[in-house]
């Protein structure tokens, strides 16, 4: 099992689930119902109880940093901490192709952050997502709305992108989206959160 | 020494200025006038009550007493220091981290140059021992203030980017350098600039009021040197004591931004 969540509580959330190698779960519920919280509960970013084990070894018995270079968090509105684009990445070299692929300019490591759009940010955070952590790279990734505002070339590249990196390393992918043809797409099984509580939806809900 | 004693009248006069400033207040409208009466009605209780205690204090030149008013200064510190910020860490944690660090760095300090450079008979004398330390007290005080201050709103401010970085696998250290720094600086400048200034925009306060209390100017301005360098050392010590201690205090052994830690927001006095 790639990651196992029993009875994880965070605010008015539990939830429990598991996860497989290369899977990827699309979450679904509506705005207020506690899927940031359970995905920054996963990436311990805020106090929680509750069992969370990634391939067999709880979360407390790894130092926080180690872990969260394993469960990778994409936040809906990613941070910048620099002045420009390349600053942000360990090397902007390894990040240009990725970048290239998902419809950026590879010159746009000089860019500033402030100039850039909503979608272009998106796309950065999910490149830096994958190439910021040590090796071997992040074993499940946590993403809030990766593809919000995209268009539809954008969304199909990232797509595109995730599901290869899927398959070549055996990464997980929790992925919240409020868009049910996405969560088609993209995932085999659906989870829903409601009244609190996570279930598992038979069909793309 | 000889020196001009000031009477009641003496000090009458000038407080005008004061109500000056409330007229001015009033007539555009600053909604100060207020605190401005609180405020010039504290310092004038305060003050003049501290010159009593002081005369007490140094008729008893108890190493006991004059080890009760540096606590009760410190503890006056540490609620400014509270009172300062616009979101201070909540539950006590900005008065014990306050009042560790004041304690600490502007103690220190004071001790250092009463043993050292000023040595006094005894070493504890009232009459050298507490005047330091309110002078490098106040001063650390506001260091330890304008960082905590500017951490604090650093973080609230760059949230996002703090957990950006803590959720890549940074340490807390070092997702909040930059609020670290500039909470540093914040807390620095202040002495930066009136070490400056020195001698040519202002003539500090304590070498002003030895000069008026008659003493040769050259070795007023040497005491004013040590003092500076006092309190150089106690904000820049007490500053950093108090900003890392902040850091910690923010964020828990688990490496997250524990921004319910702080309290409600206000306005900063």
């Amino acid at each position: 099992m790639l990651l196992s969540v029993r009875g994880l509580r965070r605010l008015h959330l539990a939830a429990s689930f598991d996860l497989v190698s290369g899977e990827c779960v699309a979450l679904r519920g509506p705005s207020g119902a506690g899927k940031t919280q359970l995905l920054r509960a996963l990436a311990d970013l805020d106090p929680n109880e509750g069992a969370v084990l990634l391939e067999g070894t709880a979360s407390e018995a790894i130092p926080a940093p180690l872990w969260r270079g394993r469960v990778v968090y994409l936040a809906a509105e990613p941070g910048w901490w620099a002045d420009t684009v390349g600053e942000h990445f360990p090397s902007w070299s390894s990040a240009a192709a990725l970048a290239e692929r998902l419809g950026l300019p590879a010159a746009c490591g000089v860019w500033p952050i402030q100039q850039l759009s909503t979608g272009e940010r998106l796309r950065l955070a999910l490149v830096r997502a994958l190439v910021s952590v040590p090796p071997p790279g992040p074993r499940v990734l946590l993403l809030d709305e990766p593809t919000a505002g995209l268009d539809e070339v954008a969304k199909a590249a990232a797509e595109a992108l995730i599901a290869e990196r899927r398959a070549a390393t055996g990464m997980g992918v929790l992925w919240v989206t409020h868009d049910a043809t996405q969560a088609g797409r993209v995932a085999r099984r659906w989870l829903l959160v409601r009244n609190g509580l996570l279930e598992e939806s038979p069909a793309p809900p | 020494m000889t020196y001009i004693q000031l009477n009641a009248l003496d000090l009458a006069l000038p407080a005008l200025l004061v109500v000056l400033n409330g007229t001015l207040s009033v007539a555009l409208q600053l909604g100060l006038e207020r605190q401005l009466a609180a405020a010039a009605l504290r310092m004038v209780v305060q003050l003049a009550l501290v010159g009593y205690v002081l005369r007490v204090l140094f008729e008893l030149g108890s190493p006991c007493w004059t080890g009760v008013a540096a606590l009760v200064m410190v503890a006056a510190a540490a609620h400014e220091i509270g009172a300062r910020q616009a979101r201070p860490l909540a539950r006590g944690r900005a008065f014990g981290l306050g009042a560790g660090c004041a304690l600490a760095a502007a103690g220190s300090v004071t001790a250092l140059a009463l043993l050292t450079q000023i040595r006094p008979e005894p070493w504890y004398d009232p009459h050298y021992a507490l005047p330091l330390l309110g002078m490098v007290l106040g001063n650390t005080m506001t260091g330890i203030a304008l960082g905590l201050d500017a951490l604090t709103t650093g973080a609230v401010r760059d949230r996002a980017a703090i957990e950006a970085r803590l959720a890549l696998g940074a340490t807390r250290q070092v997702a909040m350098l930059p609020v670290t720094r500039a909470a540093l600086r914040a807390g620095s400048m202040p002495i930066v600039n009136s070490m400056a200034v020195a001698g040519l925009v202002s003539l500090p306060g304590m070498m002003t009021g030895q000069i008026l209390a008659g003493a040769e100017p050259v070795e007023a301005a040497k005491y004013q040197i040590l003092i500076m360098f006092l309190i150089a050392g106690g904000t820049g010590l007490g500053t950093v004591a108090a900003v890392l201690g902040g850091v910690y205090l923010l964020s828990d052994g688990r490496h997250r931004l524990r921004l319910d830690r702080l309290g409600a927001r206000k306005n900063a006095a």
